[in-house]
């Protein structure tokens, strides 16, 4: 079991590096490069010359990307080329935003998702079934930015039950502990300020699970599906358990474990997602902040910090997911 | 990592799921009567049935044909991508206006709060830059196929090389191209896209196809090199082998057609993903840049949500043809899955 | 009074746009307190099918049980299906063919002899276990403390299909199912099993239905035996009798298919033509006319009825296979 574990973080460590080198080799070699972004196209050959000295471009690129990486390992990233701070900090300020959306929609996806995909399978072919094969149909073929503006503007425009944008009102004064609002509200006992992030959440976090939501629902059905077929389940029919205990212990438990894997993998939706809905709802966290260093003229520092993130999550999210594996099936364990 | 496959908006291969609900049933009553009492003998037979039939291949993918035809729920699929690909065949015959050309009847009226909606020989209105919403429309589905069809292909060329090599090679070859994907693969599907498009230096109509088609290249590569590798092990390679073939001629005449069944399955349901993905990245402003063009993806993620509140027409119309077309490729997909690899179906 | 008393049991299948096709036709048999009756036949004739039906597992939707079946003086098919539920494991038990899918792979073997001790016998997890560890070592299964905590994969073939017997034998039921329960098992585990399954059945004095395709099950185990063939009986008779006098065409043909070790050498077996998928659904007359080597024009036009013999059985049969003739 260790011995995988250890295999496992290697390979991780390997990807970063790999992924790390080549958006650092691709962007020392754009038309233009970094020193433009930085200097604007009508800066004169001396100035560029300069600066290229300046930040080291002129030497070798192995050189180049060596010191790069030793400032990261130091946390250094660099500074953002738009305000001038730290990529750190910048990152650091945007990323709680971000992870509370992403849990609040992954919560709603797998609570939601779980039930009506066992429901829908163990009604298989009813009204209840075809809708929510419909439903998931649909919500794999809606581009969620237009969801989440549909959702803006009948929940905000013409029923007035929701914010349409931000993560809290204005004027609202809360105290920032950790940066997840809801939980800093809980923390620092004012409860005013947890109602109104959670009231603010609801509509972006319902637009990001979108397509966990179908995903999960799917796969919850088949394998529900599958399991429903299976000897064991006759055989727990058989002993004359009670419902309960046979949806729970013997079709559930053997049902939810290829979806655990897709839950994993549903964290690059969520990622992708966030970019997207973030735009829509104004949130504020780390799709907002590739989004505008990406059109205030490429903010290449913390684009670049932003796509290892990225890929660190990914990666480490479906290595923990693998690990956990391990832990609810007992036959990987043998291994 | 365990499955690459699944990609937001792409149902793992594996996933099984019926979108139709409406799986075929057993065809005679003696699969029906015996239900799970004689399956296992069955199972067998058949699996002896599919091991004969599997060695012409020509009567595995008329078989699989003949079940697409029967499934109804991919036939609908595949009439809504007939209809899109002959709109945009014959857009200048349906479309009343040229869609660049802008109207001096639309354009008077027009002001940043207020967009001219159906008037005599506009039947949808102006969009917002005194053009015929409609003619843009139906011009659009030339683009969105245009972006969808050649984003998948290149995604799909390159992807079937490197799968290819890979499978047929093995080794260390096998290795560092596996390892490459992986990379890739470490960055959730619109994130390696929006990276790509961010560091071209501007965006264009290209920069949009290859960052959506480099995105489905690991996808296709780890499919086509799984199913090699499962071809590998198969009888009739194991046969041939057996028999003195050639390695080459092992990998190009039995290995590789086989292995491209799935590999146009997942095409299929890649054209729905690379014609959201476009959209997606249109609306970040990453899209193409160009004013004139007509492109689903561009009037829904610029126009559309632009002028959501002055006149949600903009957006409803060009969201609801790329639904309509995404639905009928998964469906289409879907089926084809279904039909290829029936142990799939519920 | 009988223990189990099936009258006129018959399941149709039907699903929406096709025909009906009957699985079980109008079958009746009896079981006594205590007694083995053997359901024979090859697969595909109904048994599975009928057993099912007695235990109220057939899917909800998609065929139709018709008939009476008499458990203890009350009809099981009337049952609300949660009276039900308080049978099944209690009154009856039941053990299925193939013991690796038969079990959860996920629960632990204690677990699930445990559960059926906690629902039935009100017992607590704690106790429920320690009962457990008991029926693990009485169905035979070495070291059964350890047992308890493994799973499924981690035991063998004959070790799992003890733990079903244990589990379907944990409230000590009056009836006990057999569905096919060594086909799966290596020829030497199977042994095992059926002086296991008879040891206990005898102990307890619980009553068997014991369902199989093969004949030397039968010959060991059961006191009556009933063949199958296209979900009626075709023939009832106490064990020695059968064997001795087989009388139904497809009975002989089962019998003469069992290879011998006493059979002169160079005689071959003799096989039953074709099989039973071949003619489904079944034909308007006997459904085993088209395989019979003793069909008369009778046997196409209406399905015989089912007749008690001289001997004490019943058979189903126009032209039955003469008395006299002893099994080669």
């Amino acid at each position: 079991m260790l011995r995988v574990i250890v295999r496992r973080l290697l390979q991780l460590v390997v990807t970063l590096i790999a992924l790390s080198a080549l958006i650092f080799i691709w962007l020392r070699n754009l038309p233009g490069g970094p020193v433009d972004a930085l200097l604007g196209e009508r800066a004169t050959p001396e100035t560029r010359a300069l600066l290229t000295k300046a930040l080291g471009y002129d030497q070798p690129i192995l050189v180049q990307y060596a010191k790069f990486m030793q400032r990261v390992l130091t946390g250094d990233f660099g500074n953002s080329i738009r305000t001038g701070e730290p990529v750190t900090e910048v990152i650091g300020r945007a990323f709680p935003a971000t992870i509370e959306l992403a849990l609040a929609a992954m919560i709603i996806a797998i609570g939601l998702g779980v039930p009506l995909g066992y429901l829908a399978a163990r009604y298989r072919g009813r009204l209840l079934d075809n809708l929510s094969i419909a439903g998931t149909l649909l919500g794999i073929s809606i581009p969620i930015f237009f969801l989440g503006y549909l959702l803006k503007d009948v929940f905000t425009q013409n029923i007035h039950w929701f914010p349409p944008s931000g993560r809290l009102s204005t004027g609202l004064d809360n105290t920032n502990v950790t940066g997840f609002f809801v939980l800093d509200g809980l923390l620092t006992r004012e409860f005013d300020a947890t109602a109104d992030a959670l009231w603010h959440l609801i509509l972006p976090a319902f637009t990001l699970a979108t397509i966990p939501l179908a995903v999960i629902v799917r796969m919850t059905r088949a394998s529900v599906l599958d399991v429903l077929n299976e000897d064991y389940v006759r055989t727990a029919e058989a002993k004359g358990l009670r419902h309960k205990t046979i949806r729970g212990r013997h079709i559930l438990r053997n049902a939810l474990l290829p979806v655990v894997t897709i839950i994993g993998l549903q964290t690059g939706a969520l990622l992708s997602g966030a970019v997207l809905t973030e735009k829509v709802y104004n949130w504020g966290g780390l799709g907002t902040l590739i989004t505008d260093s990406i059109s205030g003229g490429r903010d290449y520092p913390v684009l670049q910090a932003l796509i290892l993130l990225a890929a660190l999550v990914f990666v480490v999210v479906n290595l923990l997911v693998d690990l956990s594996y391990a832990v609810i099936d007992p036959r990987v364990r043998v291994r | 990592m365990s499955d690459p496959i699944t990609r937001p908006g792409v149902a793992a291969p594996r996933d099984g799921a019926d979108p139709t609900g409406t799986g075929e049933r057993p065809a005679s009553a003696t699969e029906r009567g015996i239900g799970r009492l004689g399956d296992r003998k069955k199972a067998r037979l058949d699996e002896l049935a599919r091991a004969s039939a599997d060695k012409g291949g020509v009567s595995l993918v008329r078989d699989a044909f003949r079940r697409l035809r029967r499934n109804p729920v991919a036939m609908f699929g595949a009439a809504i991508v007939a209809v899109f690909i002959l709109v945009a065949i014959f857009a200048p015959l349906l479309a009343p206006h040229d869609p660049a050309q802008r109207f001096d009847e639309l354009t008077k009226n027009l002001t940043v709060d207020s967009i001219p909606g159906a008037s005599s020989g506009f039947p949808l209105g102006s969009d917002p830059l005194g053009r015929d919403f409609l003619s843009r429309l139906i011009y659009g589905s030339r683009q969105t196929l245009f972006v969808g069809v050649l984003a998948t292909l290149i995604g799909l060329a390159l992807g079937v090389l490197i799968g290819a090599v890979a499978g047929a090679f093995g080794g260390w070859i096998d290795n560092i191209l596996m390892r490459f994907t992986d990379v890739m693969l470490a960055l959730p599907a619109l994130l390696l896209a929006i990276s790509l498009v961010a560091m071209a230096s501007k965006s264009s109509q290209w920069t949009v196809i290859l960052a959506v088609a480099i995105v489905n290249v690991p996808i296709f590569a780890r499919l086509l090199r799984g199913s090699m590798l499962a071809q590998r092990e198969s009888d009739h390679v194991l046969a041939a082998r057996a028999l003195g073939v050639k390695q080459r001629s092992i990998v190009l005449r039995h290995m590789l057609p086989n292995a491209m069944t799935a590999v146009i399955v997942q095409a299929t349901l890649t054209l729905s993903t690379a014609i959201l993905e476009a959209a997606s990245l249109s609306f970040l402003g990453l899209g193409d840049p160009d004013i004139n063009r007509a492109e689903w993806g561009l009037m829904l993620g610029v126009d559309g949500v632009r002028y959501f509140e002055v006149r949600p027409e903009l957006a409803y119309y060009p969201a609801l043809a790329i639904i309509v077309v995404a639905l009928g490729f998964t469906l289409l997909g879907e089926g084809m899955r279904e039909a290829i690899d029936p142990k799939n179906r519920r | 009074m009988s223990l189990l008393d099936v009258r006129d049991l018959s399941v149709v299948f039907q699903r929406r746009g096709e025909r009906p096709f009957t699985a079980v036709d109008k079958v009746s048999f009896s079981v006594e307190p205590g007694q083995t009756v053997g359901l024979v036949g090859e697969s595909g004739c109904g048994k599975s099918v009928t057993s099912l039906a007695i235990m109220g597992l057939l899917p909800r939707r998609g065929n139709k049980v018709t008939g009476e079946v008499f458990f203890d003086g009350a009809d099981l098919l009337q049952l609300r299906p949660d009276d039900m539920r308080d049978r099944r494991g209690r009154d009856i038990g039941m053990i299925f063919q193939d013991p690796l899918s038969s079990l959860n792979p996920v629960v632990p073997i204690g677990v699930q002899v445990a559960e059926v001790l906690e629902r039935h016998r009100g017992m607590d997890r704690k106790a429920a276990l320690k009962e457990a560890r008991e029926l693990l070592d009485a169905v035979g299964i070495p070291d059964p403390t350890r047992r308890l905590k493994e799973y499924p994969h981690q035991i063998s073939g004959g070790m799992r299909q003890r733990a079903l017997i244990a589990i379907a034998l944990a409230c000590k039921p009056r009836l006990l199912i057999a569905d096919e329960p060594t086909t799966a098992l290596d020829v030497t585990i199977q042994a095992q099993i059926l002086t296991l399954l008879k040891q206990l059945v005898d102990e307890t004095g619980t009553a068997l239905i014991m369902i199989t395709h093969d004949l030397g099950v039968v010959a060991g185990l059961c006191d009556t035996v009933n063949v199958l063939y296209g979900g009626k009986v075709v023939e009832r008779a106490a064990r020695h009798e059968l064997f001795a006098r087989p009388r139904h065409p497809y009975t002989r043909g089962l019998l003469d298919s069992v290879p011998r070790l006493d059979a002169p050498r160079g005689e071959r077996l003799h096989a039953i033509r074709g099989s039973v998928a071949d003619n489904i659904p079944w034909a308007e007359g006997c459904a085993f006319a088209p395989r019979c080597d003793n069909v008369v024009d009778a046997c196409l036009e209406g399905t015989p009825p089912l007749e008690p013999t001289a001997t004490g059985g019943d058979l189903r049969c126009n032209n039955p296979v003469s008395e006299e003739v002893a099994v080669p």
